[in-house]
């Protein structure tokens, strides 16, 4: 969806307007006024073609080639295969397809992301979002068990990690230095939340180097005794491994593996059963061969089912439940790892993190979540989703993220008041997860974008979101301190993402805006005005208290039109 | 708390799996005197209601985060319902109680609720029926609502046993007189108080009034009659005693068949064109009789077919439509996904979810009901037509679809009064035969018969599906309407792509409540009605989730709007300052659960509910499962 100037939200006006738009444009010549442009886009190339709609069967139009976009549409992945049929002239074909591969792969072509040409304003800062000191400070750390460390200040430690981090405070850094040794990618247990009553603790890192000899490391089992008597009543650590368990045995065949129960005594190993990357990327394939160009119609169900795409979203839940379960009732801290710590680790940490802490729930705290367990702990962005790289078929791409979003709609949906932003919201995200437009989610790790000069040189999705919030509320939000959400991770409750996956179908179309929404919103503006008369008349009265109201619109006038409301 | 035995471990880890697991052993059971001791819980009867038989020290299983309590009580049998009086209702708040059904309390089943009895013998569940020889340690009871009880009979009495358990079998499946109906003995015991301005009551169409106003109401009386001719019953029995027919249509028609082969009005659009039904002429096989019922049927499709003035399209639907077999057996599979006797049966279930709704054909069953309704909606209000639907009696899918039509296009039908005279005027007095559907009297040889007609019409308000299916002629129609009818019947295609475009373009546009509304019926968008079928899976609650969240924000926001009203209407009136806040209904919708108020039960903890059943296997991508999701570099290790 990189062409949504995100004022046009609505798939199929946005589809049905760039059709109509581009036959107009065959005939003028101008195209400057044409296409809609962003500051720093500038047109490459355009050409008269006949896109072959798969739901409207073939359109008539003109493409044109930004440095940003398929004006008649799109880049990467959402569910959309673009087909064009060209007229042989010459060899304007392969023109047009050199051009559009140049473009739309820049880094194979040596060519930089539009991020970095892009020049739009916003009146707020997306950058100064995020500040980890802050964040910490939030959680009421440091205290006295937990200390912020500047250790990884030059990434020497973890390269992936992010410069600050929050550890033990009985734990020197030389401690901390020997256990990277013991965890795969230097990837040490950190702390990502703490409980602000009970003090139990999420922490968060990658698998045990083990191997297949079963190595023992003395100084890592020392550290997880530290995170574990941070809390004096804990009389055991739990370990969530979120592989399914021949996974984390087969995986001390190349060096991994996981803490056995023999070797860390005072901990409680749990696999959590979610499958890896390459499992997903499967799914969700089978996702897209359902829904485009046409959804399974005969045996939707069964179809769905065969996806297996709900069944991991239920293994993920069920997985952030437990840890935030475990975490609430004060039972135990939770240490989450997968095998490296930046895909199923994250999904888990920021969806228990979801659940247990509301400020998470708001939109700026949702962005701060995302900013801190995904983007400065290192899911690999850049990898997962390809960023600007042809290679499509490469195996490190996932939609590990998208997955995470879908886990977050899915207890938006089941708890529709309980978060601040609404579902244009996630999917805006997802949409600039893909497009390349702003810097948010480039590259893998925090040490290859300070190197890239990421926050000066391209501009923050969240300064698109935060310049323009109203947009993204959920007018049901009722703000609610220390309620933890359990979503119930039941298939007879988990639901496609209809208004995501489906959206360019326009025989799939939702409901938009929902009934009880439109009622709800009339109903809030009905209120501000009565309280505007109230008070109007309030001070009417106080002004001339003898003489009777003579308002144009009396409230018996109101009454009917009100009537038709209810 | 009192008489409670709390007793842990959910079951989901047992991996042999017997009919029943028992969750309470008695040795958990607190046996304290004066615990066992029942607080006295009063019967609550209606006017006319007879107590039956009664058994004490009953425990009742209340489900709770995958624990099971026992609630110790007395079991009674009604001649209307089975009733568990005990303490475990005490637990509920003025939130919940608010919304309390003041007839059928949460321990009541109605006997004609019961759907199936199983006893269990020594750990082995089995359906009970007629006379036992053996009698069983506990009853696990499924309604027809879907609710399931379990009772456990272990500590009662041996006589009070044998007496409630055949009392209860006996009561709830032996074969029974229609004056033997409860809601006789209630009728004479209450007084009945009739209804008045059909404008604000349900209009019953027990009268010619009812009807003329129904046809003032639709503009139909331009075209339609309201006829008495079958007033007492005279010409069949079928037939309510009032009905409204094509006006120029003679009355000694419907007495020719006895009501067959006449077309009646269910209702009129506001372009003119109407909707009727028919029941089709008795089947003959000679030529002779075959012409005559061709030269009637001939004459009475003038009185609705006169081109180019009038079109009338014929939809058989006992041809080609569903059939009520199909209708029956596709809810008894769907009805099963639903009664659920625990928690691991219920997580076993999750995984396989999807495609045992699929197999159940339930939802497909919903998504043709709509979609043939639509298309009658199109020909109606795109091309002018008139619709006569053609069923054998005219009493089973005629109701159905008719009723969808008019709940699509006449938004009176969505409003509560205007539901209630739909229901009373297309099923009650369109004779549904509810007493065969429902098998209320029991006749065993007559088989449940396809009792969930009425359904398909309360399932259909959420949203739908697609699914094509080829309208095939009918040789039956072709011969006795002739070919000038059987033409409209056969073009098919043109229909479908009417179709399309009907149903595309309404979906393209913004929805107006008020007027015509078509359900979506794309495969995603035909769900599982959850607050009707969930309800009383605890497993399935969200607490403080679901739309019961946003509807009762929605609630909160009315009051605050209403007292708002009134405080600026008591301005203008008094300049006095209002009174204090009106009642608040749904405070702290945190607590309330995702099924409120449809069922009572609720979880008090806010614990959450875990899956116990685990990963089912990939298949095919086992090798990929396998993978590693990075390549580990040895280098470094």
């Amino acid at each position: 969806m990189a062409s949504s100037s995100t004022s046009k939200y609505n798939s199929h006006s946005l589809e049905n307007e760039s059709i109509k738009r581009t036959s107009r444009d065959g005939v003028t010549r101008d195209l400057s006024e044409a296409i809609p442009r962003l500051p720093g886009e500038t047109l490459i190339t355009d050409k008269e073609v006949i896109y072959i709609c798969p739901f409207n069967g073939p359109i008539k139009g003109r493409v044109y080639i930004t440095n940003y976009r398929l004006y008649l549409r799109s880049l990467e992945m959402d569910m959309r295969n673009l087909r064009f049929a060209l007229k042989q002239e010459g060899h304007s074909r392969r023109d047009m397809f050199e051009i559009l591969t140049r473009y739309a792969f820049p880094l194979a072509h040596s060519l930089p992301l539009f991020a970095f040409l892009n020049e739009e304003k916003f009146n707020v800062d997306g950058w100064t979002v995020y500040n980890p000191v802050e964040e910490y400070r939030r959680q009421g750390l440091p205290n006295h068990h937990w200390r912020i460390t500047f250790i990884n200040k030059c990434y020497e430690l973890c390269d992936t990690y992010p410069a600050l981090l929050v550890v033990p405070y009985r734990a020197s850094d030389d401690d901390l230095r020997r256990v990277a040794t013991f965890r795969s990618r230097n990837r040490i247990p950190v702390l990502s939340w703490i409980h602000p009553e009970n003090k139990t603790v999420i922490v968060r890192c990658s698998q045990p180097l083990v191997g297949m000899s079963g190595k023992r490391n003395k100084d890592d089992e020392k550290y997880l005794d530290i995170i574990r008597e941070t809390n004096r009543q804990i009389s055991k650590l739990t370990i969530y491994d979120a592989r399914p368990s021949v996974n984390a045995v087969a995986n001390k065949a190349t060096g991994g593996g996981y803490e056995s129960d023999d070797v860390y005594h005072n901990a409680e190993l749990f696999f959590l059963d979610i499958h890896n990357i390459h499992v997903m990327r499967e799914s969700l394939k089978k996702v897209k061969d359902i829904v485009y160009p046409n959804v399974e119609e005969s045996h939707w169900l069964s179809s769905l089912e065969s996806t297996h795409w709900l069944e991991h979203i239920k293994l993920v839940l069920t997985g952030a439940i437990q840890v935030a379960d475990k975490v609430s009732s004060g039972k135990s801290s939770v240490l989450v790892h997968c095998s490296d710590g930046w895909d199923r680790t994250a999904q888990l940490t920021s969806l228990a993190m979801l659940m247990l802490d509301s400020f998470y729930r708001s939109i700026e705290g949702f962005e701060i979540l995302v900013q801190k367990e995904w983007i400065s702990f290192g899911h690999k962005f850049s990898s997962r989703i390809g960023h600007g790289d042809k290679n499509h078929t490469d195996a490190d791409r996932s939609p590990i993220f998208l997955q995470f979003i879908d886990c977050v709609w899915q207890m938006s949906k089941q708890f529709p008041t309980a978060f601040e932003f609404n579902e244009r919201f996630l999917i805006i995200i997802l949409d600039h997860l893909y497009s390349c437009r702003f810097g948010t989610f480039l590259f893998n790790c925090e040490s290859a974008r300070e190197r890239q000069q990421v926050t000066e040189r391209t501009v923050s999705l969240w300064s698109l979101i935060n310049s323009n919030k109203e947009k993204f509320k959920n007018p049901f939000y009722t703000k609610e301190i220390n309620r933890v959400l359990y979503p119930v991770a039941s298939m007879r409750h988990l639901e496609l993402w209809v208004n995501y996956y489906i959206r360019w179908n326009p025989r799939i179309k939702q409901q938009q805006p929902n009934p009880v929404e439109q009622r709800y919103m009339e109903l809030l503006a009905l209120r501000d005005e009565y309280i505007k008369r109230l008070e109007e008349l309030q001070l009417a009265n106080s002004t001339k208290l003898s003489e009777p109201p003579t308002s144009p619109s009396s409230p018996s006038q109101m009454m009917p039109h009100v009537q038709t409301h209810f | 708390m009192l008489g409670k035995g709390v007793v842990g471990g959910g079951g989901g880890t047992k991996a042999p799996k017997p009919s029943f697991v028992s969750y309470v052993r008695p040795e958990e059971i607190h046996t304290n005197e004066k615990e066992v001791t029942e607080k006295e819980v009063t019967l609550h009867l209606l006017p006319g209601e007879q107590l039956l038989c009664e058994a004490s020290t009953v425990l009742k299983y209340v489900q709770e985060d995958s624990c099971q309590h026992g609630v110790y009580g007395r079991l009674v049998c009604t001649d209307f319902k089975i009733a568990f009086l005990g303490d475990d209702e005490s637990a509920l708040d003025n939130d919940e109680t608010q919304f309390k059904n003041k007839v059928i309390g949460e321990n009541d089943i109605t006997l004609h609720c019961v759907d199936q009895i199983y006893g269990v013998f020594d750990e082995k569940k089995k359906t009970l029926f007629g006379q036992l020889k053996k009698y069983p340690e506990k009853l696990i009871i499924h309604c027809k609502d879907l609710r399931v009880f379990h009772f456990c009979l272990r500590y009662t009495k041996e006589e009070e046993v044998k007496r409630i358990v055949s009392g209860i079998i006996h009561h709830t499946q032996a074969p029974k007189l229609l004056k033997r109906l409860f809601l006789f003995s209630y009728a004479t015991a209450t007084q009945n108080n009739t209804a008045a301005d059909p404008k604000n009551h349900t209009v019953m169409f027990d009268t010619l009034k009812d009807w003329c106003w129904e046809l003032e109401r639709t503009k139909g009386n331009m075209k339609y009659k309201a006829v008495s001719v079958n007033e007492g019953y005279k010409v069949c029995e079928r037939l309510p005693a009032y009905f409204v027919v094509p006006t120029p249509l003679a009355e000694e028609d419907v007495q020719r068949f006895q009501g067959h082969g006449i077309p009646i009005w269910c209702w009129s659009c506001h372009n003119g064109s109407a909707l009727l039904k028919m029941s089709a002429l008795p089947k003959e096989q000679d030529d002779g009789i075959l012409q005559i019922q061709k030269s009637f049927l001939d004459g009475i499709y003038k009185t609705i077919h006169r081109p180019p003035y009038e079109i009338v399209k014929t939809e058989d639907l006992s041809g080609n439509f569903l059939s009520l077999q199909e209708i029956q057996t596709a809810y008894s599979k769907f009805k099963q996904l639903f009664l659920i006797d625990n928690s691991t049966e219920f997580w076993d279930t999750d995984i396989k979810w999807f495609s045992l709704l699929e197999s159940s054909s339930w939802l497909d069953i919903i998504r043709r009901c709509l979609k043939k309704a639509i298309e009658i909606t199109e020909c109606m209000e795109a091309q002018n037509m008139n619709i006569l639907l053609l069923e054998e009696n005219a009493s089973d899918l005629c109701c159905l679809i008719s009723s969808l039509v008019q709940v699509m296009m006449d938004p009176h039908c969505r409003t509560r009064i205007g539901f209630q005279s739909l229901v009373q005027k297309e099923w009650v007095m369109g004779g549904h035969c509810f007493l065969d559907r429902c098998n209320h009297l029991r006749q065993s040889d007559k088989e449940e018969h396809q009792r969930q007609l009425s359904l398909p019409l309360t399932q259909s308000k959420s949203s739908p599906k697609r699914g094509f299916f080829r309208e095939e002629t009918d040789h039956l129609i072709k011969n006795l309407l002739g070919k000038r009818i059987s033409k409209l019947i056969n073009s098919s295609d043109e229909l479908q792509d009417n179709f399309r475009e009907f149903y595309d373009s309404w979906h393209s546009k913004p929805t107006d409540y008020h007027g015509l509304l078509l359900p979506h019926i794309e495969g995603p968008e035909i769900r599982v009605w959850a607050q009707r079928y969930l309800r009383w899976i605890p497993e399935a609650q969200i607490l403080g989730g679901g739309t019961v969240a946003t509807m009762s924000k929605l609630l909160e926001m009315m009051e605050e709007v209403q007292s708002l009203q009134e405080k600026i209407d008591e301005r203008h009136h008094s300049q006095e300052d209002p009174q204090a806040e009106p009642p608040c209904l749904l405070r702290n919708s945190a607590r309330l659960s995702s099924l409120f108020p449809f069922a009572l039960l609720q979880r008090h903890s806010s614990k959450p509910i875990l899956p116990t059943s685990g990963w089912k296997a990939l298949g095919d991508e086992e090798d990929l499962a396998k993978r590693e999701d990075e390549f580990v570099d040895l280098g470094d290790v």
